[in-house]
C-alpha cells in the first residue's frame, strides 16, 4: 500500500507569509483548483507592507541586494525539479527554469552597476559639481506575464528588485502554481518581508485596485493585454501612476539592464564648488 | 581672545561659514544695477565725499602730499558743487605735512600704521609708531598680523587691535584685514568680528599693497558682518574698501552694495569710505559727462 | 492684510546715529533726503521688430487659421496689446500633424550631423538677437529683464547647441540596442519660461531625427513666433518645426492627434493628468512636467546670507510662476528668528516693478487669471491663521501685481503649505531634526524639487538621497542646464529634460 501524497495548498505570499486570502475565496485553472483568490484588501496589504520595506530594502548596498538575488537563483537551482513538474514537466519546462535562473543571476549582477549604466556626471556651465544618480521608482506593482509564466514574472521582477524597488506581483491568472511557489524560493532567498508580494487572482477584479492605488508609484503592464492597458491608464493617470507598457514582442524578456533602468528614476544633484 | 572681547558671548551666527559660489553670485548681481542720471550722480557726489585720498608710496614728498592735499580739498576748483574727499590718507611721518595743508578744511588727516604694510615689526614699536601718528592724525588705519591670524592665535590679534585702541586715545581707528592674505571669505568674515569685538571702528579690506585687494564679493562678507554686530551689539562699525578700486563705476557698485546690504544709513563718510589714490578723476569725469552730455578727456583734470 | 514683520528687532535700518568721530571735520555731510533711490534704467526696445498679427506657422510658412481667428496677446505689466496671434483650429492642428509627419520621412533619415548643423545654427540665430527675444520675453509675460536677458535666453541657446552635438553621436548614447525616433511629437509649453520650455522641448526632439508641433501658452505665444522666424533664417527644412497658436483646447486637440507618436508636456498637474489619461490605450510616449511644492532646508550650520540669497531665488525668481520654486521653506528652529530677519530684510530690499527696468528683481504676474488665484490662496493662508509678511512696496496701478509675500506661523496642513501657488509666496514651516526635516520635505504628492542648505557634506548627502525629488539643490538653488537631467517624482511628472537621460523620452530602444 503507497502512502497517501500529502498535498500542497496554495498560499499567497504576502508580508514574508505564506496565507490565503483574507476573503477566504478560492478559484480554479485548467489545472488546478483552489487558488487563492486574492481580494483588494489582499492588495492593499502587500502595498502596505512594501512600503514599509522600500526603504530598508533601497538603502541596502546594491552589492548586499545582488547577492540576495544570488541567494534567490541558488533556492531556485536547489528545486528545479519541483519548478519543472509545476511548469507541466518536459524539455520546456526545464529551459523556462534555466531562463528563470540566468534572469536572477543577471540581476544580481546587475545591482551594483545601475548607477554607473544609467548615471551621470554632467557638465555644466557653471561653478558647480553635478550629477545624476538613479533611484528606485519605489514600489511597482507587477501584472507579470500570462506566459510563460514562471518567466514572465522572474523576468521583471529580478529586473525591479536590483534597482531597490519593493514589487507586488499578480502572478499568471491562468497559471498561477510557478508564480506562488516562487513565493518559497524568496523566502529562503533571503528576500525580506514585505519586499515581494505575490497575489493570485483575476485580473479583472485586482487591476481597477491596482490603477487607482495612491501609494504604488509604477506599475509594471507587461502582462496587461491592450484592453487591460487601456483601462489601467486611465486610472493611474489619477496619481500620475508610471505605467511601464509592455513594450515589443519578446522584448520584455530580452535581458538588459534597461528592463531594470525603467524601473528607476533619475536624481540631478547640483553642489556649489568654492572653496 | 582678550578679556574684552569674551564678555559677550559671539552669536551662533557670527562662525558661520560663507559659500563662496553664492556669494560671488550676489555680489555679480549687485554690480549689474544700472545706475542712470540723478542717481549716478548722487553716487558719485556721495563717492567724493566718501574718499580717503591716498597716497602710501616709498618715495612720496612734503611736495607730493602738498599737491594731494590741494586736490582733496578742492577736487575740481572750477566747480563749486563738486565737494571735498572725506580724508587725506598718508604715512605717519608726512602726516604732519598734512595736517598743516589741511588745517582749515573739513578733509581729515588718515595716517597708517603698525607697520603697514607687513605688520610685521615688533607689537612695541608697531604700538609706538600707533601712538606717533595719533598725535597728529584724526584716524589712523592700523593692519593685523595677518601671520599670527592665519597660526590661529585670534587672541594675539584680538589683543594688539585692542592696544592699539587704547594708544590712539580717541582717534578714530580702521583696521585693515588685508583680505587678500586670508585665503578665504570664512576668514574674512571671522577677521571682521574678531577686528569689531575687538574696537575697530571702520574695518578695511586691503593696504593696496597685495593683490587682490579690494574685491566686492569680500566687501558684502564684511558688510554682513557689520550688520550682525549692529545687531549683536547695537555697535556701528563703517566699512572701507580699499585698493584696486579706480574707476567710477566700480565706486558705483559698492556703494550699491552698501545700500542693499546694510542700508542707506551707511552711506555717509561717517560709516563708509573708499580707499583710493588714482579713482577721483574719472568720477569728475563722469559727473562732467553726466552734466554736459559729452565724453571727456582726462587731460581735462589736474592730477593728485 | 497684516504687513508687520514676523521679528520686530531693531534693523542696521534703524541704527542709531553714528558717534561722533574724534579729531576734526566730524560733522555729518550726508545731505539731507540722501537716499540712494535708482533712476529708471529702462531696457531699450527699439530694436524689436514686432509684427500686428502673427499666423500659425506650418510647414514652414506662416498661415492663417482655417477659421480666421486670432486673438490679442498683452502686456501684462501694463495690460496693453502687443500683437494679435493666431487661433488654431482643430483643420489647423490636422494640416500642422500632416506636415510634420511628411517632414518626419527626410529629416529622421538624415544623417545626424546634418541635423546637428541645423542645430547649430539655431542657437547662433539665438545667441545674436537674444536681446531681442529677451525683450520681447519680458513684454509679453512680465518677467525681469534681468531674469530673461541673462538666464532665459542664454539657457535656450545652450539647449540647442547641447543637443546639436548629441545628433551625431546618438549610438554612444543609447548603447547596446538600436535606436530610433519616435516621429511627430505634440508639444505643449506652459508661460512661465515661453521659449525656455521651447528650447527644451524642440532641441532634442530634433537631435534625436523626430519633428514637432508645439503649442505655445495662449498668454506668451510671442517668443515661439520669433523662434518660427528663425527657423526660417537656419533655412529648416519645412514641416520640421510647426508652431499652433491658441488656448486650451489647440493643446487638447494637439495631444490627441492620431499622427502624433509622442507627447510632451509641461504644465499643471491638473493637466496632466487629463493628457495621461485622454491618452490610454493610445499607445503614444508621454513625457509630463508638472506641478511642484518645493521644500528648501536649511540647517542652523548653513552659510546664512547665502542661504537667504537662494531662498530669495528660490520663490521670488519670475514672481515664483516656477514649477519648481522652493515654495515650502524649512527652517530648523533654533536659527528661525535670525535667519527670518534676514529674510524679511532682504524682502524688503526685492524692486518690484517694470519689467523692462534692468534693476526690477520682481516683475509682473503672467495674467490676470493667475493673479486672482494667488490672491485667493493667499487669502486662504490669512483665512486659515498664518502670519502674512508683505514688505512695503509700491505698485503699479495698471497690470497685474503682487508683493513678495512669506507666511509664518503655517500649519502643514493649511492650503499654502499643500497647494502649488505658483506665485511669489512663501511658507515657512520649521524642523528639529534631520529626520523631521525629510518627513516634512517629503509629506506632498509632488517630488520635482528640494533644496538643502548645510555646511556638513555628509548631511548634505543623506538628505539628497531621502528627499523625494527629482533635482536636488544643495547649498544652491533653481539652477538650470542643458547637461543636467531636469524632472520630476510622483505627481510632478515623469520623464527627464536635458542631459543624456533627456534623450530617451525621444526614442524607441531595441
Amino acid at each position: 500500500m503507497t502512502a497517501l501524497a500529502v498535498a500542497k495548498t496554495a498560499k499567497l505570499y504576502l508580508g514574508g507569509a505564506f496565507v490565503r486570502s483574507e476573503s477566504g475565496r478560492v478559484y480554479r485553472t485548467e489545472v488546478a483548483a483552489n487558488i487563492p483568490r486574492a481580494s483588494r484588501k489582499d492588495l492593499r496589504e502587500a502595498v502596505r507592507a512594501a512600503r514599509a520595506a522600500q526603504p530598508g530594502w533601497a538603502r541596502r548596498a546594491a552589492y548586499n541586494r545582488g547577492q540576495v538575488l544570488y541567494r534567490v537563483a541558488e533556492m531556485l537551482e536547489g528545486r528545479r525539479r519541483e519548478f519543472v513538474a509545476v511548469l507541466g514537466g518536459g524539455r520546456g519546462a526545464g529551459r523556462e527554469v534555466d531562463a528563470g535562473l540566468e534572469a536572477l543571476v543577471y540581476f544580481a549582477g546587475a545591482a551594483d552597476k545601475l548607477s554607473q549604466l544609467s548615471g551621470s556626471v554632467n557638465d555644466v556651465a557653471g561653478p558647480y559639481f553635478n550629477f545624476t544618480v538613479p533611484e528606485p521608482v519605489g514600489v511597482v506593482a507587477l501584472v507579470a506575464g500570462e506566459r510563460p509564466a514562471l518567466l514572465g514574472l522572474v523576468v521583471p521582477l529580478a529586473a525591479a528588485l536590483c534597482g531597490g524597488n519593493c514589487v507586488v506581483a499578480l502572478v499568471a491568472e491562468t497559471a498561477p502554481l510557478p508564480g506562488l511557489l516562487l513565493g518559497e524560493v524568496l523566502a529562503t532567498g533571503d528576500i525580506p518581508p514585505g519586499v515581494v508580494a505575490l497575489l493570485s487572482g483575476l485580473r479583472s477584479e485586482l487591476l481597477p485596485w491596482v490603477g487607482s492605488h495612491r501609494d504604488l508609484d509604477a506599475v509594471d503592464a507587461v502582462g496587461c493585454t491592450p484592453e487591460q492597458l487601456t483601462a489601467l491608464e486611465e486610472r493611474a493617470a489619477d496619481s500620475v501612476m508610471r505605467v511601464l507598457p509592455p513594450g515589443a514582442a519578446g522584448a520584455a524578456l530580452r535581458l538588459s539592464p534597461q528592463l531594470a533602468v525603467r524601473t528607476l528614476e533619475m536624481k540631478t544633484i547640483w553642489h556649489p564648488v568654492g572653496t | 581672545m582678550s578679556a574684552a572681547t569674551a564678555r559677550r558671548p559671539l552669536p551662533a551666527e557670527a562662525l558661520l561659514g560663507v559659500d563662496q559660489v553664492g556669494l560671488e553670485a550676489r555680489a555679480a548681481m549687485l554690480a549689474s544695477r544700472s545706475i542712470k542720471r540723478e542717481a549716478k550722480l548722487f553716487a558719485l557726489d556721495l563717492a567724493i565725499r566718501c574718499t580717503d585720498l591716498t597716497s602710501l608710496e616709498g618715495a612720496d614728498t612734503p611736495g607730493r602730499v602738498a599737491t594731494l592735499c590741494t586736490k582733496a580739498m578742492h577736487p575740481a576748483p572750477l566747480d563749486p558743487t563738486i565737494p571735498p574727499v572725506a580724508a587725506v590718507c598718508v604715512y605717519p611721518a608726512l602726516a604732519a605735512v598734512a595736517r598743516d595743508h589741511l588745517r582749515c578744511s573739513p578733509v581729515r588727516v588718515a595716517a597708517v600704521a603698525t607697520g603697514f604694510p607687513g605688520g610685521q615689526a615688533p607689537f612695541e614699536g608697531r604700538l609706538a609708531e600707533a601712538r606717533a601718528a595719533a598725535a597728529v592724525a584724526d584716524e589712523i588705519d592700523m593692519v593685523i598680523d595677518r601671520g599670527a591670524f592665519l597660526a590661529g592665535r585670534y587672541g594675539q590679534v584680538a589683543d594688539e587691535i585692542a592696544a592699539v585702541k587704547a594708544a590712539v586715545g580717541g582717534r578714530h581707528l580702521k583696521v585693515i584685514l588685508e583680505t587678500g592674505e586670508l585665503g578665504g571669505y570664512d576668514n574674512v568674515r571671522r577677521a571682521s568680528w574678531l577686528a569689531m569685538a575687538a574696537g575697530a571702528d571702520f574695518i578695511k579690506t586691503s593696504t593696496g599693497k597685495i593683490q587682490p585687494a579690494a574685491t566686492l564679493p569680500v566687501a558684502v562678507v564684511m558688510m554682513e558682518a557689520i550688520r550682525d554686530f549692529a545687531w549683536a551689539t547695537g555697535r556701528i562699525i563703517g566699512l572701507k574698501p580699499a585698493g584696486g578700486i579706480r574707476t567710477a563705476r566700480q565706486a558705483i557698485t559698492y556703494l550699491v552694495a552698501v545700500n542693499e546690504v546694510l542700508g542707506d544709513d551707511w552711506l555717509t563718510p561717517e560709516r563708509f569710505r573708499l580707499g583710493a589714490s588714482s579713482l577721483l578723476n574719472d568720477v569728475l569725469m563722469q559727473i562732467a559727462k553726466e552734466h554736459s552730455g559729452g565724453y571727456q578727456s582726462p587731460d581735462d583734470f589736474s592730477d593728485a | 492684510m497684516a504687513t508687520s514683520p514676523p521679528t520686530t528687532s531693531a534693523t542696521p535700518d534703524a541704527a542709531p546715529a553714528p558717534r561722533p568721530g574724534g579729531g576734526h571735520g566730524a560733522e555729518d555731510r550726508r545731505p539731507a533726503g540722501g537716499r540712494f533711490t535708482y533712476a529708471p534704467a529702462p531696457e531699450a526696445t527699439d530694436h524689436l521688430r514686432l509684427r500686428d498679427r502673427y499666423e500659425l506657422f506650418i510647414d514652414g510658412q506662416f498661415r492663417p487659421p482655417a477659421a480666421g481667428e486670432h486673438r490679442l496677446s498683452i502686456n501684462p505689466a501694463t495690460e496693453e496689446p502687443l500683437a494679435e496671434v493666431a487661433e488654431a483650429g482643430p483643420e489647423d492642428v490636422e494640416r500642422a500633424v500632416a506636415a510634420a509627419a511628411r517632414a518626419f520621412r527626410s529629416w529622421s533619415r538624415l544623417p545626424g550631423g546634418r541635423r546637428g548643423r541645423y542645430l547649430f545654427r539655431l542657437a547662433r540665430l539665438i545667441q545674436e538677437r537674444q536681446r531681442e527675444l529677451a525683450v520681447v520675453e519680458s513684454l509679453d509675460g512680465g518677467k525681469p529683464i534681468r531674469e530673461s536677458r541673462d538666464v532665459d535666453i542664454p539657457l535656450v541657446a545652450q539647449h540647442f547647441f547641447y543637443h546639436a552635438g548629441w545628433a551625431d553621436k546618438l549610438d554612444h548614447a543609447f548603447p547596446g540596442a538600436p535606436w530610433r525616433p519616435l516621429g511627430v511629437c505634440g508639444q505643449v509649453i506652459p508661460w512661465n519660461f515661453p521659449l525656455m520650455m521651447l528650447a527644451w522641448k524642440i532641441a532634442p526632439a530634433l537631435a534625436t531625427g523626430n519633428t514637432v508641433v508645439l503649442k505655445p501658452a495662449e498668454t506668451t505665444p510671442l517668443t515661439a513666433l520669433l523662434f518660427a522666424e528663425l527657423c526660417q533664417q537656419a533655412g529648416l527644412p519645412d514641416g520640421v518645426v510647426n508652431v499652433v497658436t491658441g488656448g486650451g483646447p489647440v493643446g487638447a486637440q494637439l495631444v490627441r492627434a492620431p499622427g502624433v507618436a509622442k507627447v510632451a508636456f509641461t504644465g499643471s498637474t491638473a493637466v496632466g493628468k487629463e493628457i495621461q489619461r485622454a491618452l490610454a490605450g493610445s499607445g503614444k510616449r508621454l513625457s509630463l512636467e508638472l506641478g511642484g511644492k518645493a521644500a528648501h532646508v536649511v540647517f542652523d550650520d548653513a552659510p546664512m546670507d547665502q542661504a537667504v540669497e537662494g531662498v530669495i531665488n528660490g520663490i521670488y525668481f519670475n514672481q515664483g510662476h516656477v514649477c519648481c520654486a522652493g515654495s515650502r521653506l524649512l527652517l530648523q528652529e533654533s536659527m528661525a528668528e535670525p535667519f527670518l530677519r534676514r529674510l524679511t530684510r532682504r524682502m524688503a530690499r526685492l524692486r518690484v516693478g517694470d519689467p523692462l527696468d534692468k534693476n526690477t528683481d520682481v516683475g509682473a504676474i503672467n495674467s490676470r487669471e493667475q493673479l486672482g488665484r494667488i490672491t485667493e490662496l493667499v487669502a486662504s493662508g490669512v483665512a486659515q491663521g498664518a502670519r502674512l509678511y508683505q514688505p512695503p512696496c509700491e505698485l503699479p496701478s495698471r497690470g497685474f501685481w503682487f508683493p513678495p509675500s512669506l507666511f509664518t506661523d503655517v500649519a502643514p496642513s493649511h492650503r499654502i503649505a499643500r497647494e502649488e501657488i505658483f506665485g511669489p509666496v512663501l511658507a515657512v514651516l520649521t524642523f528639529r531634526t534631520p529626520a523631521e526635516a525629510v518627513e516634512r520635505a517629503n509629506n506632498t504628492r509632488y517630488g520635482l524639487s528640494a533644496g538643502v542648505w548645510t555646511q556638513s557634506g555628509a548631511r548634505i548627502l543623506w538628505m539628497s538621497q531621502r528627499m523625494r525629488a527629482g533635482v536636488v539643490w544643495a547649498n544652491t538653488y533653481n539652477q538650470f542646464d542643458a547637461a543636467a537631467p531636469f524632472g520630476g517624482f510622483r505627481e510632478s511628472g515623469f520623464g527627464r529634460e536635458g542631459g543624456v537621460q533627456g534623450l530617451a523620452a525621444y526614442v524607441e530602444r531595441g
